[in-house]
């Protein structure tokens, strides 16, 4: 399992912009890169972010290998009702990882 | 095991891979902004940010037209989220750094900032 930081609102009122920010942590190596003996490295990367909430599909991003090593997002949701906030993260060489949060509205 | 655009995977050129979305020809607009460093010291960790105001958009693309895969992220825009996004890329050298808006009725919208990538990493 690799590391995640997750910086999200444990609570927030009804119809209020949260904004949430992972990181997890990889090495999004690109395919490009040669290694110590000289040979390139081969690609392996995350591929997909989504969060969803309640089930449903709030926020997903493709990345590439242009985007950095241990892979920042940062996104706005909308609260509506309470619920979980499933954050699910899919890469090169069947790399998954599911991260939950509980987000409580007023 | 999860499907992937591999034309958009493929795309070298920024209007290559707007078009792997279903986007038209790219119309430079104020309504998408980009915020990025003008000068990035270190190519590995440059943050972007892109955001927009269009109303139905579909998706949110980063692209560093120098970069051997010119597509950084795609961002799919929802209801529930606002659209404003951020992370951090790589660039391989001192680029045009474009942010390209995809709506649902597949028109593309797109601002373009130069990123001054100093090499060596030490700033000189």
């Amino acid at each position: 399992m690799a590391r995640t930081l997750i910086q999200a609102p444990a609570s927030a009122r009804k119809g209020e912009v949260v904004e949430l920010r992972v990181t997890i942590a990889h090495p999004m190596e690109t395919g490009y890169r040669p290694g110590a003996d000289g040979r390139v490295l081969p690609r392996d990367i995350i591929r997909r972010f989504s969060c969803r909430y309640n089930g449903e599909v709030v926020f997903s991003a493709d990345l590439f290998p242009a985007i950095a090593a241990n892979p920042y997002l940062s996104f706005h949701l909308l609260a509506g009702d309470s619920g979980t906030l499933e954050f699910e993260w899919q890469g090169d060489n069947g790399f998954a990882q599911v991260e939950r949060r509980t987000l409580q509205v007023t | 095991a999860f499907a992937f655009n591999r034309a958009a995977f493929e795309a070298k050129s920024v209007a290559d891979a707007v078009k792997a979305y279903g986007g038209g020809a790219p119309v430079e607009s104020k309504d998408v902004t980009l915020t990025a460093p003008d000068i990035a010291e270190n190519g590995a960790v440059v943050p972007m940010a892109v955001a927009s105001t269009l109303p139905n958009l579909k998706h949110l693309l980063v692209m560093v037209e120098k970069n051997p895969n010119s597509l950084v992220a795609k961002f799919d825009v929802s209801d529930a989220v606002e659209a404003n996004f951020s992370t951090r890329a790589k660039m391989g050298q001192t680029s045009d750094v474009y942010a390209v808006a995809i709506t649902k009725d597949n028109k593309a919208f797109f601002t373009k900032k130069e990123v001054k990538v100093t090499l060596g990493g030490c700033g000189g």
